[in-house]
């Protein structure tokens, strides 16, 4: 049953990275090609930035009820950035709905809309700070240690930063492949498709990086996937997935595009949950925090399963109404 | 500031700010459907174009509203880990139920606002019926947890510790239902008086009829919730006076255990010297309210520790301002109800839009007022009778500068939305004065 609930967690953090990510990438991607993008950007993500938003609220909420220990840990040790992203959240949320919804005034819209981006960036790179936290395990919950030791450290690290970097590039390349979908003008399919290729490049050297900081942070990255068998497969699938994500670019198949990109990102969710299992929060003294050691009891467990069962008959159809009546057509 | 201080203000800033938000993105849906489903029926397109304009309001408030709340759902964990571990897992299910509600309301809510031109009428006007539900059912989940922290159940605690935990026990607690339909009730009011107040204004401007179908609207949902306030406000203070006795005494500043207690009206309370000056005393009235008996004994202070007192002061001052507000809400409905009875031009008065006006504010000054009620009536507790709010503080310092943080990101976003509100307002108005 655990298991069940882990892998649930899994799919809805997927999830918010595929869909919330394609968001909080739009932003960036208007700051990229300067403001060009955003009347598509604005139409693309309007009707469903609250129901993607909701994935990181269940992912929440799976914790906290399912393994307190790594609610009350990550929020303590990770309250900074993880503060940094809410303010972003809150910035960003209100900066793009005021933008759809102030029909006057072009110049609080250039406001709106410079908010929107920059805090976009901002959000996106504090996110992945505080994952690169999370998995580096420099934790410390031994509150003699002082501020800087407990507060700040496990952040504010060479990895946690490329994790940051890596993810804006994660969430700027699901953007562009998720616009690309969205749009028939032949001037934005040549913009896109050129500014995918860079992010791809980027994305792979962004993940080099991630490899290579966490070797100066003296944590073994490489050898831990290396040596995981799940790890090896899923990245090596991912890499492999590069030369038909270029294919389908240069022929601009979109929907095999978001097929594949969202593929190679649900391979390094798996690569990564794949070396981190069974543990759940790396803590630097050794006592990590583990499935077992954090479960809630038996009783909780299940009925959050069956919450979340019930969810799931309820949610999944009324998404794909609301996917279907939005995409994939061109009425406007 | 001292850190305890810093982060029950950061609590409260950002609780008071979202419940705003909540109470009419879980209102607004309805007058909405309403309106839509009159402009199904007669086919006078005023009801459409005042769908569409609370719509474009409406979305502000939602938006606004998710991620205020998405703050509050890791706040809980950033300001008080010790309450969220402990708790967590006991009145999560509320929380886990309460995500498939947010999800439905979402989606619904993307579907409706943009999908005027691209769904069939009859789907359309359900889908905004949807969304109403959902936002209720999202309001009762999280009041059940908040219930919960009032009227602990579903485990046992035996050295700091929870065991033979039991989600659904906890769920429907002993204050669940008390508290749930009480703010139900009380967001149907406070946003039904918002709107009718902002209208009130509008239509004293400019007689237009679709001021007068939104104020016919806003003030009948409006005038049978204020009518069910004060019976479902009493079922709340029965309960309050079984569950926790000491959040009862400190509504009505009642040091002494007494028979025949009298209801204290205003008055200041001195803690010191136990007692409340200036105040009007109804003899009897609290043993009435609180155990339905004019002669049954009232527990005061006295009984219980003087480190297990609330605040005293805000608790009293609080409570009288919501009920005092209750029975001016009360007068306003009346007025409406008669009104639209007897008079046949009552929308004309001039007093009575004017009286409108004033009472804009008033339904969600009470609700800030009732939720302080009912969270500083509560303490020094964050579990009643379990653990101690000071207890579950996070050990980070420095609370203070997110407590300045957030509650200047929260005053600049207050800001902005009532000036976007009156830019949608003005243009409005344009739109129709061009029509004339
Ligand atoms: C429009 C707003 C409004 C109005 C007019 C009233 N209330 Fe209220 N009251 C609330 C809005 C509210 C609230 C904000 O919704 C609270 C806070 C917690 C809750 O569940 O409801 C609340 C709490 C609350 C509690 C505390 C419950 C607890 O601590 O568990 C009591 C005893 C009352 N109310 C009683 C009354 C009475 C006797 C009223 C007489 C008219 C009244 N309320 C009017
Ligand atoms: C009495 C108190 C509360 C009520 C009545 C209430 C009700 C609501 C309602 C109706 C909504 C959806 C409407 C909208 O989006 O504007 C909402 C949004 C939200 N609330 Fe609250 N809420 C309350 C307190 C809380 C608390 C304490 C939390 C967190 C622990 C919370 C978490 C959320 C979240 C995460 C959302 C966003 C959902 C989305 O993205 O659609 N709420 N709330
Ligand atoms: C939205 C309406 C609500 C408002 C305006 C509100 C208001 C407040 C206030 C004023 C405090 C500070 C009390 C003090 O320390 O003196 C507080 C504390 C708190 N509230 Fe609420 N509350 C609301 C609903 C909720 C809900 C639904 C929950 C949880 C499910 C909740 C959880 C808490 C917690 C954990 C604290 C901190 C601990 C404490 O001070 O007891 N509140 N709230």
């Amino acid at each position: 049953m655990t298991e069940t609930i882990l892998i649930i967690l899994g799919i809805s953090l997927l999830l918010y990275v595929l869909l919330g990510g394609a968001d909080f990438g739009g932003g960036i991607l208007e700051l990229l090609s300067r403001g060009k993008a955003s009347k598509i950007v604005s139409r693309a993500i309007a009707p469903v930035w609250e129901a993607n938003h909701v994935w990181l609220i269940l992912v929440v909420v799976i914790l906290f009820v399912g393994f307190p220990t790594v609610y009350s840990t990550i929020l303590t040790a990770l309250h900074i950035p993880v503060l940094l992203a809410l303010i972003g959240i809150i910035m960003r949320g209100s900066a793009f709905t005021f933008r759809h919804y102030d029909l006057e005034a072009e110049r609080s819209k250039a406001i709106y809309s410079s908010i929107f981006r920059y805090s976009s960036l901002f959000t996106t790179f504090f996110l992945g700070v505080t994952m690169g936290g999370v998995i580096l395990g420099d934790i410390s919950m031994d509150y003699s240690k002082g501020f800087y030791a407990i507060y700040i450290h496990p952040w504010l690290n060479w990895f946690s930063f490329a994790m940051g970097i890596f993810l804006v590039v994660l969430f700027a390349f699901l953007a562009t492949i998720f616009t690309l979908g969205e749009t028939k003008e032949k001037e934005h399919v040549e913009r896109f498709t050129k500014m995918a290729k860079y992010l791809i490049v980027t994305l792979v050297i962004a993940g080099a990086v991630v490899f290579a900081t966490a070797e100066i942070e003296g944590h073994p990255l490489f050898y831990e996937f290396y040596h995981s068998l799940p790890s090896l497969i899923s990245i090596v699938l991912a890499t492999l997935a590069l030369p038909l994500l270029w294919i389908n670019l240069n022929r601009n198949n979109r929907n095999w595009l978001r097929l594949i990109a969202g593929f190679q990102t649900t391979m390094i969710m798996v690569g990564w949950f794949a070396i981190q299992f069974p543990v759940l929060v790396k803590i630097n003294d050794g006592t990590d925090i583990t499935v077992q050691s954090s479960s809630a009891p038996h009783q909780v467990q299940l009925q959050l399963l069956i919450a979340l069962i019930f969810g799931v008959f309820v949610i999944l159809p009324f998404t794909g109404y609301l996917y279907k009546t939005f995409k994939f057509d061109d009425k406007e | 500031m001292d850190e305890f201080l810093a982060a029950r203000l950061q609590m409260a800033v950002s609780l008071g700010f979202h419940i705003v938000f909540a109470c009419i993105g879980m209102v607004m849906p309805w007058f909405m459907f309403v309106a839509e489903w009159k402009w199904l029926r007669t086919n006078n397109p005023v009801y459409l174009d005042l769908a569409k304009a609370w719509a474009k309001g409406v979305a502000i408030f939602f938006a606004v509203g998710a991620v205020s709340g998405t703050v509050l759902s890791f706040e809980l964990g950033m300001l008080w880990p010790t309450f969220m571990e402990h708790a967590g897992p006991i009145f999560g299910m509320p929380f886990s139920y309460e995500g498939t509600a947010f999800f439905v309301e979402a989606i619904a809510l993307g579907l409706w606002l943009y999908g005027w031109n691209r769904l069939n009428k009859k789907v359309h006007l359900y889908i905004g019926m949807v969304v109403g539900i959902a936002g209720v059912m999202s309001g009762v989940f999280v009041i059940s947890a908040n219930a919960w922290m009032n009227a602990p159940a579903g485990f046992d605690w035996i050295d700091g510790q929870a065991y033979n935990i039991d989600p659904v026990a906890a769920m429907f607690n002993k204050a669940w239902f008390s508290q749930t339909h009480h703010m139900i009730i009380a967001a149907f009011s406070a946003t039904g008086f918002a709107v009718a107040g902002v209208h009130a204004m509008l239509y004293l401007r400019n007689k237009l009829e679709i001021h007068a179908k939104a104020l016919t609207i806003a003030l009948a949902f409006a005038s049978v919730a204020a009518l069910l306030q004060p019976l479902s406000g009493d079922l709340a203070a029965k309960n309050v006076a079984k569950l926790q006795p000491a959040k009862l005494a400190a509504f009505e500043a009642h040091f002494e255990t007494q028979k025949s207690a009298p209801l204290i009206i205003g008055g200041i309370p001195d803690v010191e010297n136990r007692e409340v000056n200036y105040a009007i005393k109804l003899p009897g009235f609290l043993s009435f309210l609180a155990h339905g008996d004019f002669n049954a004994e009232v527990k005061g202070l006295e009984e219980f520790p003087e480190d297990e007192w609330p605040p005293v002061p805000i608790v009293h001052y609080s409570f009288q301002l919501m009920v005092g507000i209750g029975m001016f809400l009360i007068l306003l409905a009346v007025i409406f109800l008669a009104g639209t009875y007897k008079w046949k031009h009552w929308l004309e008065k001039r007093w009575w839009l004017k009286l409108l006006m004033i009472a804009t504010p008033l339904g969600f000054i009470a609700i800030q007022a009732g939720w302080v009620v009912t969270e500083v009536g509560r303490q020094p507790w964050i579990i009643y009778g379990i653990m101690k709010t000071k207890d579950a503080l996070t050990p980070m310092p420095g609370i203070q500068y997110t407590f300045y943080t957030i509650t200047a990101v929260y005053l600049l976003l207050t800001f902005i939305v009532a000036w976007l509100m009156s830019r949608q307002i003005k243009m409005l108005q344009n739109k129709y004065r061009s029509h004339d």
